[in-house]
């Protein structure tokens, strides 16, 4: 007979314990949100030209990550991925703790397959020059394709690497899928926090936009930004996203697995939605986001949005008509200050947005296209709004902590 | 009649249809006759060249084709084949109107080298590099190429032609995907956020590339004749892995929502469970204590003891490493049972379906349990004294079969395991 008692007690609430950003703008919370301040953005509109992009700002790996045998395992963004969680594990106070870091679960949103470009144009320049024989492109691969190379080119690899140098070792999942693939790892962790399947988890993910083989990608869809650099909503006539480099972790986890181990939270995570549009009409995108938003729980009082915008058309107009409807809310476009980083672009929102919450101030807009305005109270709820530049949406409300 | 909840107040996830594409063939029945019958799949590439190759064999889905070729359509179609063949079965919701999520586990996703080959046809200078590719590469007539190769292309397409609901997840937990995918389904379910989920993993990675990359990691067997002898899992001989092709498609759902629905059930997944090995990037740990763990998770998760388990469908790729270390895994968990349990590996047939393998897998044990009747380890002719299971080599074996652990490890020291039984009593 059907069994009445329900296995569902109430949702565990959920917190943000730990933020690691290792970003365009610097690594570590201090140097992002001094920049943030400042109002500083760093593009590089040369090394690619007349691509732009928002370059890595150096750091000492060793920190992160101390052997020299791991780094050479990897290749950027892996690197790049691996410092940025070790960051977010400091953060959270948990790192080297081996009783809570063998029971974390890590969700991580990946792309991968970095390209070793000068296998490929080898490749291509003697085929051109003739050389075609049956056999010919397996001869040049098994010669010269290093080993390792393939590790650092798994998407899953990422997540390993940070087992491998942090020892976060209860459960691993990659999730795949551009910009909504960092939605869903929040919103499936989020979801096994607050069901009581897991404690605490770390989330992310990390992206290295410094590769030709990415903008070859992206530029098949005319999705690369050129010659000149523009905030995300200044770009209708000149659309594209400039992809940046970053990493952005963070720590979640249960209040209860928080207070007993007297750590603080940086904020509330409360609520996390995403759907996957089919985009066959114009407005499809902004409908969905409309309801997306009716999903994520009560919005009132000292609200903000930080929104991913790509800087893509069309879906970046379709949000804006979206976000025109929350017109008296502050709209932060992390685009504009870091650059596109697809998979890391919701996480990177997530962690700004717990920041702001933290620090009781929402840093300064920096468009004048009337879409960021000044916001002067501490932000007491902030929704994070990822819409992907070809498919997926998603958005997560983050709260302060009574 | 059964309560729909297990011992631990969870909801009961079930099975209500299954759909499968292997180099054996098409479907569950096919694919049962031949598994059962000791058939190989295993043969010798004609895809492309296999000059200068160490390894010229796999299991590629040869009767399948897309035009133009490339491993991500190819992934594409395969997973189709499976889940219209899972969906058929369950009879759930309505034609584009799957009443849940789509859990798809997927190779990674990256340009190919025909399509790359393609723009430096374009390019047409002896020198090319990057920025003349980057010059050819805009302007909308490669356009397709952009979609094809987006990570999220497949889930994106199948959830558009399906009609799952909410956003899909596509994942990658190497060769422990296909069982990631379930275990995703499962957890969603048990929450409560939904009655039915749909888990569809699927592989069409033999191109050269992907040969070579695993070549070069001294992953794969060199053993290229007589093909269908190359993968060995459990001999003293075995000398690595065979890549293969293929796709697995389940429905799962509520044991609740089955029964009211009136669906015939499959099977349950009585549990899962997972544990990262953080030894190194490519092998376990030599004390096993990550797969150990991972298995003690699963039998906890199923609220089951070793003692109820009574077959084990092996990881069992036939790398050296894998097979040992399955073994040390499993008689640390069973102890002297390790020896009694019949064990058998359906890569020794199929290949080693990497992304696919834990869904192919978990379908070829429910239809263990359905037949009771365990698919041999073919090639099983030099018994490794060092792993002592009772191996169903060579020939199918008759059994009572009431639960089945199906194993999973991958690259990035990814372990999962599953339990599948029979219909609750």
């Amino acid at each position: 007979m059907t069994d009445t008692v329900s296995s569902k007690s109430e949702p565990a609430e959920v917190w943000i314990t730990g933020i690691g950003l290792a970003t365009s703008l610097g690594e570590g919370l201090e140097a992002n949100w001094d920049a943030l301040n400042q109002r500083r953005i760093n593009v590089d509109e040369k090394a690619f030209a007349p691509y732009i992009v928002h370059p890595f700002a150096p750091v000492n790996l060793d920190t992160q990550i101390p052997k020299k045998g791991d780094q050479r395992q990897m290749e950027a963004w892996q690197r790049i991925g691996t410092y940025a969680a070790g960051l977010a594990l400091d953060s959270a106070g948990v790192k080297g703790n081996k009783d809570i870091l063998s029971r974390m679960d890590m969700v991580i949103a990946a792309g991968g397959g970095e390209r070793d470009i000068a296998v490929d144009t080898g490749i291509l320049s003697a085929v051109a020059k003739g050389n075609d024989a049956p056999g010919f492109l397996n001869e040049r691969l098994m010669s010269d394709l290093r080993p390792t190379l393939f590790l650092a080119q798994l998407s899953n690899l990422l997540a390993g690497n940070i087992a491998i140098v942090h020892g976060v070792c209860g459960t691993s999942r990659t999730f795949m899928g551009e910009e909504v693939a960092g939605v869903d790892a929040a919103r499936i962790a989020l979801a096994r926090i607050a069901a009581g399947e897991s404690d605490i988890a770390l989330i992310g993910g990390s992206h290295n936009g410094e590769r030709k083989d990415l903008l070859v990608l992206y530029e098949f869809g005319d999705f690369n930004l050129k010659e000149k650099f523009a905030p995300v909503f200044e770009r209708e006539r000149h659309a594209g996203f400039a992809l940046g480099s970053a990493g952005a972790f963070l720590v979640i986890e249960s209040k209860a697995h928080a207070t007993a181990r007297g750590a603080k939270p940086f904020a509330r995570l409360t609520s996390v939605v995403a759907d996957l549009c089919q985009r066959k009409r114009a407005g499809d995108v902004t409908a969905t986001l409309d309801r997306l938003w009716s999903k994520l729980g009560r919005i009132e009082g000292d609200g903000a949005i930080i929104t991913g915008a790509t800087g893509a058309e069309p879906v970046t107009s379709e949000e804006r008509a979206f976000l025109q409807k929350h017109g008296d809310l502050a709209i932060r476009a992390t685009g504009t200050r870091f650059g596109h980083t697809l998979e890391t672009q919701f996480p990177l929102g997530l962690g700004l947005a717990a920041l702001s919450i933290s620090r009781h101030a929402l840093f300064p807009p920096v468009d004048s296209s009337g879409v960021e305005i000044e916001m002067t109270k501490p932000p007491s709820q902030i929704v994070v709004v990822g819409a992907g530049h070809w498919r997926g949406e998603g958005m997560a409300l983050v709260e302060a902590v009574e | 009649m059964a309560t729909p909840r297990d011992k631990f107040g969870r909801p009961i996830v079930v099975v209500t249809g299954m759909g499968i594409v292997t180099s054996l063939g098409a479907g569950k029945t096919d694919n049962w006759a031949k598994l059962t019958a000791g058939e190989s799949g295993i043969r010798t590439i004609t895809r492309f060249p296999i000059d200068a190759l160490k390894t010229t064999m796999a299991g590629t889905v040869d009767f399948v084709t897309v035009d133009p070729f490339t491993s991500t359509g190819l992934s594409e179609r395969l997973a189709e084949m499976a889940t219209e063949e899972a969906l058929e079965q369950s009879g759930i919701g309505h034609k584009g109107d799957f009443p849940g999520p789509l859990f798809l586990a997927v190779a990674p996703v990256e340009v190919e080298w025909p399509q790359r080959m393609e723009l430096g046809r374009v390019v047409g200078k002896p020198d090319v590099d990057y920025d003349d590719l980057l010059r050819i590469s805009g302007g909308g007539k490669f356009a397709p190429y952009h979609n094809r190769f987006m990570f999220g292309s497949i889930a994106a397409h199948l959830a558009a032609t399906l009609g799952t609901k909410g956003s899909p997840i596509s994942l990658s937990t190497a060769c422990a995907s296909g069982a990631t995918s379930i275990q995703l389904g499962v957890e969603a379910i048990r929450r409560g956020d939904t009655d039915a989920a749909l888990c569809v993993a699927t592989e069409g990675s033999v191109n050269p590339e992907g040969l070579v990359r695993f070549s070069l990691l001294s992953a794969l067997s060199t053993h290229n004749e007589p093909p269908e002898a190359a993968s060995r899992p459990f001999s003293k001989n075995r000398d690595g892995f065979v890549m293969a092709e293929g796709a697995g498609a389940l429905v799962l759902e509520s044991y609740e929502a089955a029964v009211a629905r009136g669906a015939t059930i499959l099977g349950v997944v009585a549990g899962c469970g997972e544990l990262t090995d953080s030894f190194h990037r490519t092998r376990s740990s030599p004390d096993g204590k990550p797969i150990i763990g991972c298995v003690l998770k699963t039998l906890a998760d199923a609220g089951m003891t070793p003692e109820q388990i009574d077959h084990i469908n092996a990881h069992g790729t036939a790398t050296p490493e894998n097979d040992k270390m399955e073994y040390l895994g499993i008689s640390t968990v069973f102890g002297e049972r390790a020896k009694q349990i019949p064990v058998s590996s359906n890569k020794s047939m199929v290949g080693h379906t990497i992304s696919a393998a834990g869904a192919v897998e978990a379908i070829f044990s429910l239809l263990t349990l359905e037949h009771q009747r365990i698919p041999p380890t073919i090639n099983y002719d030099i018994p490794d004294p060092a792993i002592p299971f009772d191996v169903v080599g060579n020939k199918a074996r008759d059994a009572r079969v009431t639960a089945v652990m199906s194993n999973s490890f991958g690259f990035g020291g990814q372990n999962a395991s599953l339990i599948l039984t029979r219909e609750p009593a």
